[in-house]
């Protein structure tokens, strides 16, 4: 059984004055998520990506499309005992402290009182907010709320996490710390869906990723077999900045730093490279190929005219 | 999706059924208040005064809700169904305390309570004071000077109050000149059917209101019938002393030249001649005050 | 699901403390005890009278503000703030939600409404300097005050579900208004004639009808109130605040949230 599954998913909205025109925000958007998956939904600002997990999550309705979380309908209530959610920028009731945010919560996800009790002061721990005591959430910084955020999601066990932009608004250390804190329940077992624009984390933590752009599926799979796909350039340096121009036209991207040129070439191009190189009679000081990044592989991706159907 | 579309049907179903059951719990309400509920809430009132500065300025409005309540409940059409008398005062004396210059309260109002049961209150004092108080209030509305005599000769059979009032309205300016001639009338000391259908011409001719208006329309019509009856009847009498029996028709009186034509009430049906000389309408439910003028004509007080 | 729908319902009252909604009960006794100097200047028959009348007058007044000040933003609020996007993703339904937050502002108000009861009786104690039989009929007026904060209730929560708080305030106020004076509505729709007449009649049905609920003068001058009056007013109340509720429900479950 596919933990998420996610068929012609479609949402469009009427906007204008008169609501006339339609914004298409998704197009028939088609995904499986297997269990134990961490699985990075990328996608530039705009791209769609808040929009499925609003739906998912059952706070706006799809236009057409369906989809299923461990083999129910996506909106059974049951579902929802083993499924947590972090939004993104959550907003929580502030008049409330950590602890009675969590009770709430956990009641309303049907854990009863002394399984409450127990799991509270452990989920606080674990996120880091262990010494929080009964300061009310207003007063907490951006990146405390954060973590509230996730001891919310995770404080009745669920199976599948859906997180919306996770790293959102931290400085590096959250990020460090909420990166730690994903890899932790990944090692759990726990499907994980999260949401990001900033490639690197989703490098650093996802099984498969996916990209979405104009509410289309752009292209779906494994991390290196991604980058596999756009691998194929390679980083040449050497001495005699003079050499450049003549081959200004093959190179991807140069630096020159007084005498020393390095540039990056497509791996076709090489031999072209080195041969007008040797001609200008530079001294070649190194040539390396580069592993293809995901980044390349979601700029490639974005830039299409076309979507891919997976 | 199921679920929500079971939601939708159930809370649609819920909202129909609910609302249906509410309204029905309502009507009960009402049953159990009765229908002079909202009117006995005057009863309980602090004064009209203390109402006015509770009211923050919206006094006329208020002012205006009482008056409407008055009139639904004590209209022509519905004061024989109404047995609270006793709350028309009340009503009045807080609508005018709200709204000192609502005229129709005072004017309308003090027909109302005059009328003898199940016309109005039977209450023509209550009336008086009312009228006084318009007066006061609004001093250059003399019509109320008219309804003020029109109460103390009509139902409280006080001519001598009746001229002064007549006297006194007379002299407000802009008075139309026959209040002098009331006034005059009124000095004569009789209680006579032509002052009487003056009087209730008057108010005919100055109420705004519908059911004060039908009320004077039924009286006209009595009177004019008590009239003609009495007239008839003198005539009839008149027949046998000149031919010694009674006649058999109409036709018998106009052949004696006591008569021009068939004579017709003001629903312009004939009049009926009765076997014993008595002459009768055909229709008494048209004239509700049939009687009260019959041979009454110029007897002293 | 009794178990989400009281901690709904606990956790809209735990708000409205600590928004310090409770506090309105101090400008009550500050009005009561303000009131005491006139009594004196009264004639004695008359001091009880007040009393009652601006004591009862005043629970009913100050719940009602209550209810719409807090109402219109039971639902909204929680839209405006997001807070609701950490609540529909887990096994809440969208009418459980609804009918907790109805709850917990009944809650408020009812419990508002008991001390208010409380310090309204010590009132009246003191200025009889004992309590009589009659007092006890008073009881039944403050139930229909409760009887009205059901409906307000409703009613907000109803606004709240589709509307801004301002809006929400006007109409929940209006309503207030026009079903105070629902009779005379009535009175006036069979005055007129067509479709003013039809229009103001299928008002006059739909618009709660708070003058049948309004008893405080009555219970003032020692008036017994009907058991069949008493009876069919609860079941009107109850039935129609749970119509609007059902309402609130039907307009809340199939909205798109921002």
């Amino acid at each position: 059984m596919r933990a998420i599954e996610i068929k012609e998913l479609t949402k469009t909205y009427a906007v204008g004055f008169w609501k006339k025109q339609r914004h298409l925000a998704l197009r028939g958007l088609s995904l499986s998520v297997e269990a134990g998956e961490t699985f990075g939904f990328l996608g530039p600002n705009g791209a769609g990506k808040t929009t499925t997990l609003k739906i998912l999550m059952g706070i706006i309705f799809p236009t057409a499309g369906t989809a299923s979380i461990l083999g129910k309908h996506f909106l059974d209530p049951d579902v929802r005992l083993r499924t947590g959610f972090l939004p993104e920028q959550p907003y929580f009731y502030d008049y409330l402290s950590a602890p009675e945010l969590l009770d709430y919560y956990a009641s309303l996800s049907g854990l009863p009182a002394g399984e409450r009790r127990r799991r509270i002061d452990k989920v606080l721990e674990r996120v880091g907010l262990g010494d929080v005591g009964k300061k009310q959430l207003r007063k907490f910084s951006k990146g405390m709320l954060q973590r509230v955020g996730i001891a919310q999601a995770i404080i009745h066990d669920p199976k599948v996490l859906f997180l919306d932009e996770p790293m959102s608004g931290l400085d590096p250390l959250g990020r460090h710390e909420v990166r730690g804190l994903i890899q932790g329940l990944k090692d759990e077992g726990k499907t994980i869906f999260f949401s990001t624009h900033i490639l690197s984390d989703a490098e650093a933590l996802c099984d498969r990723v996916a990209v979405i752009h104009k509410g289309e599926l752009r292209g779906v799979g494994v991390v290196n077999d991604l980058r596999s796909s756009v691998a194929g350039k390679s980083e040449v340096i050497w001495e005699g900045a003079a050499a450049l121009p003549a081959v200004s036209g093959l190179t991807l991207e140069s630096h020159v730093t007084g005498e020393s040129v390095r540039v990056t070439v497509k791996s076709d191009d090489l031999d072209r490279l080195l041969e007008q190189v040797r001609r200008q009679q530079a001294r070649l000081i190194a040539v390396t190929p580069l592993q293809g990044t995901l980044e390349d592989y979601f700029m490639a991706r974005t830039t299409e005219a076309e979507a891919v159907r997976s | 999706m199921n679920v929500s579309r079971n939601t939708t049907i159930v809370a649609s179903v819920l909202l129909i059924a609910l609302f249906a059951g509410s309204v029905f719990s309502r009507r009960k309400v009402d049953e159990f208040r009765g229908k002079e509920a909202t009117l006995e809430e005057v009863l309980y009132l602090p004064s009209g005064k203390v109402l006015k500065r509770l009211s923050l300025g919206y006094s006329g409005l208020l002012a205006d809700i009482y008056w409407t309540r008055a009139v639904q409940y004590f209209g022509a059409r519905h004061i024989k169904h109404s047995q609270r008398y006793d709350l028309l005062y009340p009503l009045l004396d807080i609508t005018t305390d709200l709204d000192p210059n609502l005229i129709v309260a005072y004017q309308n109002g003090a027909v109302f309570l005059s009328q003898k049961p199940p016309d109005g209150a039977g209450e023509p004092d209550k009336a008086v004071a009312l009228l006084e108080r318009g007066v006061r209030a609004n001093p250059d509305y003399w019509r109320l000077y008219f309804t003020l005599g029109f109460v103390h000769y009509i139902d409280r059979d006080d001519p001598q109050a009746a001229q002064n009032a007549f006297e006194r309205g007379s002299k407000v300016p802009g008075a139309l000149g026959w209040m002098k001639v009331m006034a005059a009338r009124m000095a004569e000391r009789n209680k006579d059917i032509t002052t009487a259908m003056a009087l209730w011409q008057g108010i005919l001719e100055t109420t705004t209101d519908k059911d004060v208006r039908v009320t004077a329309q039924r009286h006209i019509v009595s009177i004019q019938a008590d009239n003609d009856l009495n007239e008839l009847e003198h005539r009839v009498r008149v027949y046998r002393q000149r031919t010694g029996r009674l006649p058999a028709n109409w036709y018998d009186l106009i052949n004696a030249g006591l008569l021009d034509s068939v004579p017709i009430t003001p629903f312009k049906d004939a009049y009926a001649l009765k076997s014993d000389g008595k002459v009768d309408v055909q229709d008494a439910s048209k004239y509700p005050y049939l009687g009260e003028w019959r041979n009454n004509i110029e007897l002293p007080f | 699901m009794t178990s989400r729908l009281s901690a709904i319902a606990l956790n809209t009252f735990r708000e409205a403390v600590r928004d310090r909604v409770l506090y309105n009960l101090i400008l009550f006794v500050l009005l009561l005890v303000a009131s005491a100097p006139l009594f004196g200047q009264i004639s004695i028959g008359l001091e009880r009278l007040i009393l009652v009348n601006v004591g009862l007058s005043s629970i009913s007044l100050f719940g009602v503000v209550i209810a719409i000040l807090v109402g219109i933003g039971l639902v909204s609020k929680e839209i405006e703030k997001k807070t609701l996007y950490t609540i529909l993703p887990r096994p809440v339904r969208r009418w459980e939600f609804i009918v907790g937050k109805y709850f917990g502002l009944l809650l408020t108000l009812l419990v508002n409404a008991a001390f208010m009861t409380i310090g309204f009786y010590i009132a009246l104690l003191v200025t009889q300097h004992a309590l009589h039989k009659a007092d006890a009929g008073l009881l039944v007026a403050i139930y229909f005050i409760l009887l009205q904060f059901m409906i307000m209730v409703a009613l907000t929560l109803l606004f709240s579900s589709f509307s801004t708080p301002i809006f929400s305030a006007i109409f929940a106020f209006a309503l207030f208004v026009i079903g105070t004076f629902g009779e005379d509505l009535k009175n006036f729709a069979a005055m007129s004639q067509g479709a003013i007449k039809w229009l103001t009649t299928g008002i006059a049905w739909v618009v709660p009808n708070f003058a049948s609920l309004n008893v405080i003068s009555q219970t003032a001058h020692d008036q017994p109130v009907s058991t069949g009056l008493i009876l069919f007013n609860t079941l009107y109340a109850l039935l129609y605040s749970a119509a609007i509720t059902a309402g609130a429900v039907l307009i809340f479950d199939r909205r798109n949230l921002k």
